[in-house]
């Protein structure tokens, strides 16, 4: 008999071009996802050297990092519009397929992916951004790579990759009522730390993680790098392929059904060894709000922010005052004492319908907080569509948030989209870096049901009981 | 790409863990669409106040440290973002060696192709480098081929690096040129399996 695979060591050996000793695995790529901030300078390396881009029909394009949301077409700052314009000449002259910030499937590069098709299961995905691992959800092996390997993908199709490790991130029980996939993944972080993951392919199993929808694996994907993994994926099941099926780029009819048979051949075999296991109880996980400057800095919301005096270690000593400082926080103070005054619902981890709905749900007959400022951004230009077909866009917009056009937006301020120094924004992106939504400003991660209660109260609250309070 | 055998260079020392690709290079500068003069934003919002003055409070800014091509800090350096524009900025500041106990995965793939040497050390090693360096101006002397730090006063430590990177470096080599022999590879991959 064979030896037992996981569906990390399945997916490899079925990409490996060439193997040699003392060199990494030249690795295929089946999928490159493209945006505007990491590609100028790969396009330009082509050029330079006179080389095409090998295969045109595995590349897929989109804007998103720059684009405006009130006005779309409306880019103010020049460099922004140099960076969205060269993209558009370097798709032009290369022949890639590009979703251009007028076109309907213009979105988040990690949202439209699964959307149209193009994201499947047992596929090697990569993109010139650490977020990639989002694709990971339908049991793809994809990860984020920099812009000299953007080229090099451009001009070979492939990638020297060492082999990674595997870990088994096991989530076991059921997650309480109220308890997000968002709020899964922050407490994993923060138990085990931001680099338990580095060097490590994570697949994640467990009762808990069966149970998510594909909207909520891609939450929990998309922050295996903020563990240091870079690439985190679960085993498709019945839930993927539901997903997939139909999707316009996705295998149609007889060849659909014969993906399948390939697709469940992927899961990971019984008795096959991981290089390392963690496991968390599911049920032990409350609602997380992050404290400090990186997600493995977060708490349950009914926790009290921890002091400097809680490590032994000087430099982790160093760090919590640091971050403390950033923050604007005092050690030991309720987290639901802090005021916020921004509110961010949207990004590549919490953009996407089913967390437009839910957060719509909680703020359902309420009203923004005055001294707060809110925003909603979808991730996609389809999903602001479907949202507003189902009226959500209205809940949002009656309650006083301002209901925007898709894009990267406020997790990252590229574009005008941007936290005030000293603001404090609870945010349902994912880094909460010093400066990561502004020059000084404090970002706190959270679930958009969280993010959606806060903005109502002004403040942290648990959202469990938030929600099952009477609307006045 | 240049290669990189021996290098002699003044230590900079950053005792922060977990220093994440915002912090190296901020978003505002990742608009450019060159590959070159990253530089001067290199640790910006550390390195300057809202008025693009040097702040005083930041140790780069010291005269002690100008010309410093030997970077060392913390565990974890480079987590976040993949963008490559980090050790472009860590490259075009003058830095061509960085020194920590662990890396984030993405960042130190981008050293390799732009041809920094990224070693990881102990936590000891480190902490004791750190030390040196902030009390006195301290030279390092970095031996890719023999996988060798030390400095004129006994100290000295080995270091781990794959074959592969280790090649990349030392010949400063073009990875998609090295690649591309291999076509008949790829075509073949191709044509049983796309």
């Amino acid at each position: 008999m064979n030896t037992p695979k996981t569906i990390i060591q399945k997916i490899w050996e079925q990409h490996v071009v060439h193997q040699e000793e003392g060199k990494p695995d030249l690795l295929y790529i089946d999928l490159h996802l493209v945006h505007e901030v990491t590609s100028p300078q790969a396009f330009e390396g082509l050029r330079l050297n006179g080389r095409k881009v090998r295969r045109p029909d595995l590349t897929f394009a989109t804007m998103d990092h720059n684009v405006p949301t009130r006005q779309r077409l409306v880019i103010n700052d020049p460099v922004s519009k140099n960076q969205i314009d060269t993209l558009q000449k370097n798709c032009q002259e290369f022949g890639v397929t590009l979703a251009d910030i007028h076109h309907p499937d213009n979105g988040i590069v990690h949202v439209i992916g699964p959307e149209l098709g193009l994201t499947q299961p047992g596929k090697t995905i990569v993109c010139g951004d650490s977020h990639t691992s989002t694709h990971g959800a339908f049991g793809a092996l994809a990860f984020g790579i920099g812009t000299s390997e953007v080229e090099h993908v451009l001009a070979t199709q492939t990638l020297w990759q060492a082999k990674p490790k595997t870990l088994n991130v096991k989530v076991n029980g059921k997650l309480g009522t109220g308890v997000t996939a968002k709020d899964l993944i922050l407490a994993i972080i923060g138990k085990f730390g931001v680099q338990f993951g580095t060097g490590y392919v994570i697949e994640y199993t467990g009762e808990a993680i069966r149970a998510l929808s594909m909207d909520e694996r891609m939450t929990v994907c998309n922050m295996s790098i903020e563990a240091g993994a870079r690439a985190g994926l679960i085993t498709p099941d019945e839930t993927t392929f539901e997903y997939v099926r139909g999707r316009r780029h996705a295998p149609q009819g007889e060849e659909f059904e014969k993906a399948v048979e390939k697709w469940r051949a992927l899961a990971t075999d019984e008795g096959a060894v991981y290089d390392a296991v963690v496991e968390i109880e599911a049920a032990e996980v409350e609602p997380q709000v992050t404290w400090g400057t990186n997600p493995g800095m977060c708490i349950p919301v009914t926790a009290n922010v921890p002091s400097p005096d809680e490590t032994d270690k000087p430099s982790e000593k160093d760090e919590i005052k640091r971050a403390l400082e950033y923050m604007g926080l005092e050690a030991g103070q309720p987290l639901s004492s802090v005021a916020i005054d921004h509110v961010f619902i949207g990004s590549c981890t919490n953009s996407r319908l089913s967390d437009l709905r839910k957060a719509a749900d909680v703020i359902r007959g309420r009203k923004v907080n005055p001294g707060v400022k809110a925003i909603v951004v979808p991730g996609s230009f389809s999903i602001k569509l479907a949202a507003e077909k189902e009226g959500i866009d209205q809940v949002f917009i009656e309650a006083g948030f301002e209901w925007r056009e898709a894009g990267c937006s406020m997790c990252l301020a590229m574009n005008d989209d941007i936290v005030p120094p000293g603001g404090r924004c609870a945010s349902t992106s994912n880094r909460n870096f010093e400066g990561r939504q502004g020059n000084g400003a404090r970002t706190h991660l959270v679930s958009p049901e969280m993010a959606a209660a806060a903005a109502v109260a002004g403040h942290f609250v648990d959202v469990r009981q938030f929600t099952a309070q009477e609307v006045i | 790409m240049e290669p990189l055998r021996v290098h002699q260079g003044l230590v900079y020392p950053l005792n922060r863990s977990n220093i994440d690709t915002d912090q190296i290079i901020p978003k505002q500068f990742l608009k450019r669409i060159e590959r070159s003069g990253f530089g001067q934003f290199l640790f910006y919002n550390w390195r300057f106040d809202d008025n693009g003055n040097p702040r005083p409070d930041f140790s780069l800014n010291d005269e002690k440290y100008q010309g410093a091509s030997i970077l060392v800090a913390g565990e974890n350096f480079g987590c976040g973002s993949s963008r490559e524009h980090a050790p472009w900025a860590v490259q075009d500041y003058g830095f061509k060696v960085i020194i920590a106990p662990s890396y984030a995965d993405i960042f130190k793939n981008n050293c390799v192709k732009n041809g920094i040497l990224a070693i990881v050390a102990s936590e000891a090693e480190v902490q004791d480098i750190i030390k040196k360096a902030e009390s006195t101006e301290y030279t390092l002397t970095v031996n890719l081929e023999d996988q060798k730090v030390y400095d004129n006063e006994g100290f000295e430590l080995s270091f781990d690096i794959a074959p592969y990177p280790k090649q990349m470096l030392l010949n400063g080599w073009d990875e998609i040129g090295v690649t591309l022999t291999y076509e008949d590879k790829i075509k073949q991959f191709e044509a049983v399996n796309r």
